[in-house]
């Protein structure tokens, strides 16, 4: 423990030296920090003055990130608790959503989890233990933050927590030097998306699609992704927030055309499943390996987040990702030129204690300090909605083009439709039947009629 | 006197060497070692493929043709340690965890044993009331899951202030092993003919006597193979140490560690070939020296002579 500490605290001593903007001396976009006087030694900490003296408090923070990711985490608050004095011990796992509601139902509930998405929270908030947010975490929410954003950790009323990084997951990776090859280009439309589709598969080099869906006990929910992007297009924003909190049925005309319409793409002999198989293979191809084909010249489109990014490296270090780069991605069109539809995600910070030091970490975590340090912490694979970030401190191509349709006031943005539902729907049947939907050829209408079926009265 | 009971005794002896022989001949026939060697051979096919996998480099050559594709001679020169190296190197510590697991582990192993010797002796060999409703009890506890104590186990170790500490793993593992150890241990002592027991006492032993100088020596097959058994349990176990002690740097084990290996979005399976087989080096070297006891120890209890 000891030495790790010293390693992040040599390691944020470094940045500093570096040059790096880390050290938030300077207040980067906004004017709601108090400007520190430059070039004093005490400029690093000038920032965290506001939140006190918390020397010989320990703050405990449990999430699902781990390895790569879980360091830049710890590191991005490293000057935090150099310059308050308080110990932030993180703890990261894979297994947290099932080891969560274990600990907070034994009274042993970490002060600080970082959800990975509301129904979690509101799962959380029913037991009575999830402390409300403290003003300056509202605060900070309300200016950084759009209102929706706000609605998401807020459950029956009250605000609970506020939302840390972010995704954007209406994107489809391509390879530009297949696209430069075949003489194609991005299309900008829904009808241009359909009428490259079958230009590829007549040019018959290689199908269009690649599509994988298989995630283990989670299997179905890259489709689930896929027919809320469908639906944000051919129902329309007010339709799918209607189909979210059920005021329309789960197979209302206008989603059971959007299934039909998602079908026409990935649905197809004809248009998958490139390099992989054919339509039934989408059920079992893993999500993390269904975009890899294009890598190999075999599959031309692959809808997938932002954070796919870091898959690609994982494949290959040596592969890069960006314009001219060996993939890239382009947003996911809308019906229009001008539309913009995006589907994210994102993560929130609920606290189950209120001491001071707990409700000062919080508020760093809400403000726009963090977010930068985060992005300098980051080579690749985080973005978040918080307006006040500094664009240019993220160092990824991807994460800044995430970032740009994040914070693009003219983006209809929704949230993660199966992460809003019911769990019976929303990580249950919503995710099987989808997956009937490729494995057994189910049709589109018996599919949303079995998921409407499961939806608790 | 002695040679009419010894008559009947010699004849039993022989039925039961009678049919060990047939058995023996069954099970040592060509077909049956054919057999043998066939199941063998296939239970170790993954394995040999996951140890293949874990020369193979990165995500893109281990996808790139299956793993058989590689053991042709052609290819041998794309094997490469560069899995290994990830796994040991910096980011990863997998030496510090290892040493956590052999932490968790050897208390894990030793406090049941201790704690069974005793409690299977006084069973076997004590007289007191209630002994058979007792040891039926224990026997019965084995039935519980695991997953319906975590709850209530971890808050009675929040109460305690040991939750996150390395001893409610000790604590854990040496009450979910102790019923089978009990059982496993009584059973073997009960084996140990009444006479001996009887003539270390009227040569004046007393029961602690006669356990460490009579008991314990005959025990040895007994320990060791429950001692694998929990040696493996403790040391495979990812449940009870997620659950309990968490996943810090300070106590998780090395499955633990094994698993966050994947990557927040399990996209790095890659590594875990080469984790896996890290991880397996020491179990294998325990099966390995214990093993002469081990087939003679998973008998214990199960053949009436």
């Amino acid at each position: 423990m000891f030495r790790s500490t010293r390693t992040l605290a040599a390691l944020a001593a470094f940045v500093c030296l570096a040059g790096l903007t880390a050290c938030g001396s300077t207040p980067t976009t906004d004017g709601s920090s108090t400007p520190a006087p430059a070039g004093s030694t005490d400029d690093a900490c000038a920032s965290y003055a506001q939140y006190g003296d918390l020397a010989g408090k320990k703050v405990t923070v449990y999430a699902t990130f781990i390895d790569q990711e879980g360091t830049e985490y710890e590191s991005s608050w490293a000057q935090f608790a150099e310059c308050t004095g308080a110990e932030i011990a993180y703890e990261g796992s894979r297994d947290f959503e099932a080891q969560l509601p274990v600990r907070v139902e034994a009274g042993a509930a970490p002060d600080i989890a970082i959800l990975p998405q509301p129904g979690l929270l509101r799962t959380m908030v029913a037991t009575g233990k999830v402390k409300p947010a403290p003003d300056t975490v509202a605060a900070n929410v309300d200016q950084y933050w759009s209102a929706s954003w706000k609605a998401y950790g807020t459950v029956d009323g009250t605000f609970y927590a506020a939302p840390l990084g972010a995704s954007a997951k209406s994107f489809v990776w391509y390879s530009p030097a297949m696209f430069a090859d075949a003489g194609y280009t991005v299309p900008t439309t829904w009808d241009e998306l359909t009428a490259l589709t079958e230009q590829i598969a007549a040019d018959g080099v290689a199908k269009p699609w690649c599509v994988g869906i298989e995630s283990g006990t989670g299997t179905g929910w890259p489709a689930t992704d896929w027919l809320e992007d469908v639906v944000l297009r051919f129902a329309g924003g007010e339709n799918y927030d209607k189909w979210i909190s059920h005021e329309i049925p789960f197979n209302d005309p206008s989603i059971l055309e959007s299934l039909n319409e998602m079908g026409k793409l990935i649905h197809d002999d004809r248009y998958v499943n490139a390099g992989i198989g054919d339509i039934q293979s989408i059920a079992a191809e893993p999500w993390t390996d269904a975009g890899y084909p294009i890598v190999d010249g075999q599959c031309y489109l692959h809808r997938a987040a932002s954070f796919y990014q870091t898959n690609w490296t994982t494949l290959d270090e040596s592969l890069v990702v960006g314009e001219d780069g060996d993939v890239w991605a382009f947003p996911l069109p809308g019906l229009t030129a001008d539309s913009k539809p995006v589907i994210g995600g994102g993560d929130f910070v609920a606290a189950f204690d209120d001491r001071p030091e707990v409700q000062a970490f919080q508020a760093f975590l809400a403000s726009p300090e963090w977010a930068n340090a985060k992005a300098t912490a980051t080579p690749q694979g985080w973005v978040t909605a918080n307006s006040g970030l500094d664009a240019s401190l993220l160092k990824s191509p991807m994460d800044q083009l995430a970032f740009s349709v994040l914070s693009d006031p003219g983006v209809e943005f929704r949230f993660d439709g199966s992460d809003l539902m019911p769990s019976e729907v929303g990580a249950g049947s919503f995710w099987k039947e989808m997956t009937a939907y490729f494995a057994q050829d189910k049709s589109a209408a018996d599919v949303l009629a079995a998921i409407e079926a499961t939806w608790p009265k | 006197m002695s040679t009419a009971k010894s008559t009947p005794r010699e004849r039993r002896l022989t039925r039961v060497e009678r049919r060990l022989i047939a058995s023996k001949n069954r099970l040592s026939s060509p077909w049956a070692s054919g057999i043998a060697l066939v199941i063998a051979m296939l239970w170790t096919v993954p394995t040999i493929g996951l140890l293949v996998t874990s020369f193979r480099g990165n995500r893109r050559q281990i996808t790139s043709s299956g793993w058989w594709e590689a053991l042709a001679p052609a290819n041998w020169g794309s094997f490469s340690l560069v899995n290994y190296e990830t796994a040991l190197g910096a980011q990863n510590k997998l030496g510090d965890y290892f040493t956590n697991s052999l932490v968790v582990t050897l208390p894990s192993v030793l406090i049941p044993i201790t704690l069974a010797l005793l409690a299977a002796y006084a069973f076997a060999w004590t007289e007191f009331r209630g002994r058979n409703i007792l040891f039926i009890a224990i026997f019965s506890l084995q039935v519980v899951p695991i997953q319906v104590t975590m709850i209530p186990l971890l808050t009675q170790y929040v109460n305690w202030g040991l939750e996150g500490t390395f001893w409610v793993l000790w604590l854990s593992h040496a009450m979910f092993g102790l019923p089978l150890a009990i059982f496993l241990l009584h059973n073997f002592m009960r084996e140990i003919p009444r006479e001996l027991i009887e003539a270390a006492r009227v040569d004046g032993a007393g029961h602690v006597q006669v356990f460490l100088r009579v008991v314990m020596p005959l025990m040895t097959p007994a320990i060791a193979s429950f001692a694998i058994f929990q040696f493996l349990w403790v040391w495979n176990d990812l449940l009870v140490a997620l659950a309990f002690a968490g996943n810090t740097p300070e106590v998780a084990p090395l499955t633990a560690r094994l698993s966050d290996m994947v990557g927040s979005r399990g996209s790095a399976w890659h590594l875990l070939s080469a984790g896996a087989f890290i991880s397996m080096v020491v179990p294998v070297a325990v099966f390995l020296a214990l093993q002469r006891f081990f087939v003679r120890g998973l008998l214990a209890g199960s053949v009436k002579g």
